[in-house]
């Protein structure tokens, strides 16, 4: 690993500073930024640790969803008693992400701020459009098994491969942040950014903006009832999704009411199935609603040559998740 | 900066850029930590801070100073071994060993948090430490006679 600085950041506003300075990177947990350095794709001169900086808290809000702190822990995030009674989704979602370690010490917003696992990106030996700017994606003909089929460009096929950004694009919520032009919050989804012809930029983050808290809207209670979070994996454990689903459905006799769809591992960020939300509701509860609501969201599908298998693949999960859900509420 | 491990404080001079396995094994001769894959993949350089399970190969020890730091050298009492470390022993729960040390932080941690746990909870608990010759098997009677 390339020799770095280390300061620790007094508080945020300093920690803002330090960073927009120079070649300066936020560091939380790490787990996925110490990888990248290790491989050699983030080499920055300067780390700003702002793991210590008093944003772990899960607190209630006034609008009666739950702010989670920054640096809130995965694994305490999961646990939280709010999170797993009203919004048994997200906690599903992280818990079906990485490994009991790596969740001890990932952060909620490292989480969303995570790197893709596309081959070629974590190779320096490669060209690559996020990495490096205009060297070429090899991916596109090479090893794209597990990238994008929905809203890639010519430049990425990349895949983010958070659990719990699905979780958080299916259910709302606002990322709040603070940066050197001051505070704004972001909706959920909307954080992550499809690739143009940009790819080296995940999100709409400018530089050296942090996040210091995730705002979650509230979620109905029949909807939460109804929710849950599928994801399919080469392994039954710690593996990153091929595909996966966040949903939450509310039936009354027979009709589903109000719904929330979002899709993982499938492009650039996690995708909310509005196509799919908007053909549901209002619809009977039946498997031919569920096949039209899949169907009109993935029709926008663009498969390259090795995944197309993915979108069957999300049309089954997002079938069977909504079946069984409506069995479980009905 | 001083670190607590095992109990012990030991003051240490590290880089910025030292990984905590580097610091246990290089500096402090604590070689019970194992360090396989370097990528948070595999789970041979588990050691416990406050606690809680974490892959030593991606925690600066920079960020350490404020922390109870575990290794597997902190598991016995002096000559007389922790039950996960005899269960292990009795259950024949490892093949060449080289994981081994990872497990048994693990296995330790989860019996902390849930002592009687069942299946689901036991394969949850372990999926964070690989084993390349496939001795998880005899991680299910193991950790039978340690539950209660």
């Amino acid at each position: 690993m390339r020799p770095f600085e280390y300061e620790r950041a007094g508080d945020a506003s300093a920690a803002v500073e330090a960073v927009a300075s120079g070649s300066a990177m936020y560091l939380a947990g790490g787990t996925n930024l110490v990888d990248l350095m290790k491989l050699g794709v983030e080499t920055p001169e300067r780390l700003v640790d702002v793991s210590h900086l008093p944003h772990d808290r899960i607190e209630e809000t006034s609008a009666g969803g739950l702010r989670i702190g920054a640096t809130a822990r995965n694994s305490d995030v999961a646990a939280h008693p709010a999170v797993r009674e009203r919004y048994p989704l997200l906690a599903r979602a992280l818990l079906s992400g990485a490994s009991g370690q790596l969740r001890n010490v990932a952060t909620a917003a490292g989480n969303l701020l995570q790197r893709t696992r596309c081959p070629y990106f974590q190779d320096v030996s490669k060209p690559c459009n996020k990495r490096r700017p205009g060297s070429g994606c090899p991916a596109r003909e090479g090893e794209h098994r597990n990238l994008a089929v929905l809203g890639h460009s010519e430049a990425c096929v990349a895949t983010h491969p958070s659990d719990m950004a699905v979780a958080l694009a299916a259910i709302g919520a606002e990322v709040l942040v603070t940066g050197p032009a001051g505070d704004r919050a972001i909706p959920m989804p909307g954080l992550h950014r499809l690739p143009g012809d940009e790819p080296q930029r995940d999100t709409v983050l400018e530089p050296g903006e942090l996040i210091t808290a995730l705002e979650i809207e509230p979620l109905a209670p029949a909807l939460a009832a109804g929710s849950t979070y599928g994801k399919v994996r080469d392994r039954a454990s710690f593996s990153f999704a091929v595909v996966s689903v966040a949903a939450a459905v509310e039936v009354a006799d027979g009709t589903v009411r109000d719904c929330r769809i979002a899709l993982g591992a499938v492009a650039h960020g996690p995708w909310r199935a509005w196509r799919a939300e908007e053909s549901l509701r209002g619809a009977p509860a039946t498997a031919a609603s569920f096949a039209a609501a899949a169907d009109a969201e993935l029709a926008q599908a663009q498969p390259l040559r090795d995944n197309a298998f993915k979108v069957p693949l999300a049309r089954n999960l997002l079938t069977t998740t909504l079946a069984e859900l409506c069995e479980e509420v009905a | 900066m001083r670190l607590s491990i095992n109990g012990r404080a030991h003051d240490v001079g590290v880089e910025p850029h030292e990984l905590l396995v580097d610091t246990l094994r290089d500096r402090l001769g604590l070689t019970g930590t194992k360090q396989a894959c370097g990528m948070g993949d595999c789970g041979a350089c588990t050691v416990r801070l406050d606690d809680e399970t974490v892959y030593s190969c991606l925690v600066l020890t920079a960020e350490c100073d404020e922390h109870r730091i575990q290794t597997i050298e902190g598991v016995a009492d002096g000559d007389d071994l922790d039950p996960v470390q005899q269960a292990f022993i009795d259950a024949d729960a490892m093949q060449c060993g080289f994981c081994t040390p990872g497990q048994i932080m693990s296995m330790r941690a989860l019996l902390d948090e849930v002592p009687d746990p069942d299946e689901e909870a036991l394969v949850r608990g372990m999926s964070g430490n690989l084993c390349r010759c496939g001795a998880y098997a005899n991680l299910v009677p193991a950790i039978a006679q340690v539950a209660r």
